[in-house]
């Protein structure tokens, strides 16, 4: 028996360190994965809930994420609902205390960024309304900088041991980014006052960053589909105000795009939108890279 | 402007030292140069220090307009109405048109349940569904579903309180709620993909089974999706009843097990076991020739379910096409006493000893072609098994008749808040019935935001 009851508590003992020999990191979107590994190396394990193709308004409660946030550490989250419709199943289902909202655990990206397209008016009449503002702020990737110092503290807070590691990785980050972020604003110079048209209302940020203009949605209302009715509407107003390309995000569907872009003669484009969304967003440097050349290549 | 003031006194100096030197030899000379040559190093270590200061500055004043902190949130309006829970809305209506009456609804084989059949002809308003959510305090949440039945009712679906910090990951949940059992039953009627429930469930749990009590629910801290559930209630639902006595009249177990295969694919599978107790659960047997009989039964009621749904998105986006397959398998055993009482025929009562071991299943596909459109079938069985009933076999006709129904259904969903849905369907819930049904359906949400379950 006691015999036994040693085997046990060294199998115990060999296995809590190694479960928390790294911080288990649950991120709902790629891009936040993406940050996180940057900021946490091999320090963190990072577990990404959804994919660029998927649409992170809609994405299912399975099971498999029910069970990744059982045992998570932190939830890296967008915030300001964009998640509303999956995340509060997911953690409250995993019944996990330690990531639920107000938890220390709990960490939402758009709390470290001023958000912009507040609703005036808040009704479902005007689509899928985001109360908080427009959660999309990973296309900015000003946005990114902004976030980094925030949740690199949450890591540090977390797991206070390795806060000079974390330390050290932000101010490599940081330096790397504004480097980089040079290098895109001067690239993109060109895009300026470029009139654009989006499918949906996802890229806000992107365009108020490299002073583009948003001259028309294809979707009626946030959220909602592109109906002939509306699309007929935006091509009325391109004949008056051409635009240069319509852009959508890769995880949305083609067929509204390619209507207007035949009829109205514009580029269309295809924009990673996160992390993984094309081939050449393989990170966060990769995404913002692609997108300009994307851009770039469209108002050609 | 300290700054400038140092600089200007920098410069002065640099031009008193540049002046030309007249009497180099003089000692004093010397001692006055050596004093301006301590000084000039001074300032320059202190013009240094304050240009580092200045740059200092302006880095983070630029860092700073780099990152504006985000404004400080507004604060909470001071009204006791910012503590309002979270409400929400779901209005039901439906047409139906019946080929039978459903009146004389059966199933054949099978005692009868709480709610079956297709409902009522014509136009009718659903169960509109008044729901409430609030967190409690910082240990428990509370969660209200009323339903306001169309004939002026108002009854409790679900009221349960949840302990949300209770340890080692468990959930307990206490009050009315619907059971963990089967993949069906814990969803809401306006969240399902048909009209009506399956007809397993209409025989074996009178459509949805409910319980008031506890549940304790455990998701296993693993990568594997592995969830465990029991609970204990009173047993008043069909297929129990009040049985008067302190003890909890039926317990449930239930395990759930589930996981991704690829980026399109996921997947939920479950066993499940309710044991309960009914004491003169009556029900009433339309006579097909004959009067209608009035039923009670006592005794004991197994349930086991198996359930497994399958769903499909490509690349894990269900936004433009998604599919999704489930089905359920349900058992029950009975084994008690049945009153047979056939009211308006006089002197026919008869009470002998009653035991049955039936199953029932069904099988659904739900395929959406394009954004905002579904198209659906399922089948239907039921398998009336073997039926002991003793000395009241003469009542009963034979029991090797399988009900069965087949059902399609399309349904437009404009938004996540409103749905319409045609549905069709032929029954045969009975020797000699057959029902040709069409459903016309709408379900509208309004209010907060309600995540759906897998």
């Amino acid at each position: 028996m006691r015999k036994i009851l040693s085997t046990l508590a060294v199998c115990l003992a060999a296995w809590v360190p190694a479960a928390h020999a790294a911080l288990s990191v649950f991120a709902t979107v790629p891009e936040w994965g993406a940050l996180v590994t940057e900021l946490g190396g091999d320090k963190v394990k990072v577990y990404v809930a959804t994919n660029a193709l998927q649409d992170p308004h809609h994405v299912e409660a399975r099971p498999s994420l029910i069970a990744r946030a059982r045992s998570a550490d932190l939830v890296v989250a967008t915030g300001a609902e964009l998640e509303v419709g999956w995340l509060p199943l997911v953690t409250q289902q995993a019944a996990n205390a330690r990531i639920q909202p107000g938890k220390p655990g709990y960490f939402e990206a758009t709390s470290a960024v001023s958000l912009v397209g507040r609703p005036v008016r808040l009704d479902r009449a005007e689509g899928d309304v985001h109360p908080q503002g427009d959660p999309h702020i990973q296309t900015d990737a000003r946005n990114i900088g902004r976030v980094a110092g925030p949740l690199s503290a949450k890591l540090v807070e977390l797991d206070p041991a390795n806060a000079p590691y974390y330390q050290a990785r932000l101010k490599s980050f940081n330096d790397r980014w504004s480097a980089a972020i040079a290098r895109w604003e001067q690239k993109a110079a060109p895009l300026k006052g470029v009139p654009v048209v989006v499918q949906h209302k996802a890229f806000t940020y992107l365009i108020d960053w490299l002073g583009m203009k948003e001259i028309a949605a294809l979707e009626p209302k946030p959220g909602i589909e592109p109906t002939t009715t509306h699309l007929a509407e935006v091509l009325e107003i391109l004949q008056k105000t051409p635009a240069k390309m319509v852009l959508r995000a890769a995880y949305q569907g083609d067929r509204p795009s390619q209507w207007i872009a035949e009829r109205a003669h514009l580029n269309a484009v295809v924009l990673p939108f996160t992390v993984g969304g094309t081939d050449g967003a393989k990170d966060l440097f990769g995404l913002f890279d692609d997108t300009i050349d994307r851009l770039l290549k469209g108002a050609s | 402007m300290e700054t400038s003031i140092a600089v200007r006194r920098a410069l002065a100096l640099v031009v008193l030292l540049a002046q030309p030197s007249w009497a180099a030899s003089d000692p004093d000379i010397d001692k006055i140069r050596d004093e301006i040559r301590d000084l000039k190093s001074n300032y320059e270590a202190r013009i240094q220090s304050l240009e580092q200061r200045l740059k200092d500055a302006e880095t983070r004043a630029t860092a700073a307009s780099a990152a504006p902190a985000p404004p400080p949130a507004p604060a909470p309006a001071n009204s006791i109405a910012a503590f309002n829970p979270a409400v929400s809305v779901v209005l039901q209506g439906s047409y139906a048109n019946l080929s039978s009456d459903p009146s004389k609804f059966a199933l054949g084989g099978f005692l009868p349940a709480a709610e079956i059949g297709p409902g009522k002809r014509g136009f009718s308003l659903g169960e509109s569904e008044l729901a409430m959510y609030a967190n409690v305090d910082d240990k428990f949440s509370g969660n209200l579903i009323a339903s306001l039945t169309p004939d002026d009712r108002v009854s409790v679906e679900e009221a349960y309180g949840i302990w949300m910090t209770a340890p080692y990951g468990m959930v307990p949940k206490f009050g009315r709620f619907f059971s963990g059992l089967g993949y069906l039953n814990e969803q809401h009627q306006h969240a399902w993909d048909f009209f009506d429930a399956p007809l397993a469930y209409q025989a074996f749990l009178g459509g949805q089974y409910a319980n008031d009590g506890v549940q304790v629910k455990w998701v296993a801290p693993i990568d594997q999706f592995v969830e465990l559930g029991a609970e204990a209630g009173s047993g008043e639902s069909f297929p129990g009843t009040s049985v008067n006595r302190n003890g909890a009249g039926s317990f449930t177990a239930f395990a759930h097990m589930g996981g991704d295969v690829g980026e399109s694919h996921s997947w939920r599978a479950g066993l499940s076991y309710l044991r309960t107790h009914a004491d003169s659960r009556e029900g009433t047997l339309p006579g097909v020739a004959a009067n209608d009989a009035d039923l009670a039964f006592t005794g004991r009621s197994d349930v086991a379910v198996a359930d497994f749904t399958w769903k499909w998105a490509p690349n894990g986006n269900p936004h433009d096409r998604n599919f999704k397959v489930q089905g359920e398998y349900l058992w029950r055993k009975e084994r008690g006493d049945l009153t047979y009482d056939a009211s308006d025929a006089l002197g026919l009562r008869n009470a002998s000893a009653y035991s049955s071991r039936q199953g029932g299943w069904y099988l659904q596909g739900v395929y959406q072609w394009m954004p905002l459109w579904r198209v659906g079938a399922r089948y239907d069985q039921l398998d009336p098994g073997t039926v002991d009933y003793a000395a009241n076999a003469p009542f009963f006709g034979a029991t090797d008749f399988n009900p069965k129904r087949y059902t399609m259904m399309v349904d437009y969903t404009p938004s996540e808040f409103s749905r319409w849905r045609v549905q069709v369907a032929q029954s045969h819930p009975r020797p000699g019935m057959t029902d040709n049904e069409l459903f016309v359906q709408y379900i509208l949400s309004l209010g907060a935001h309600g995540a759906h379950k897998y």
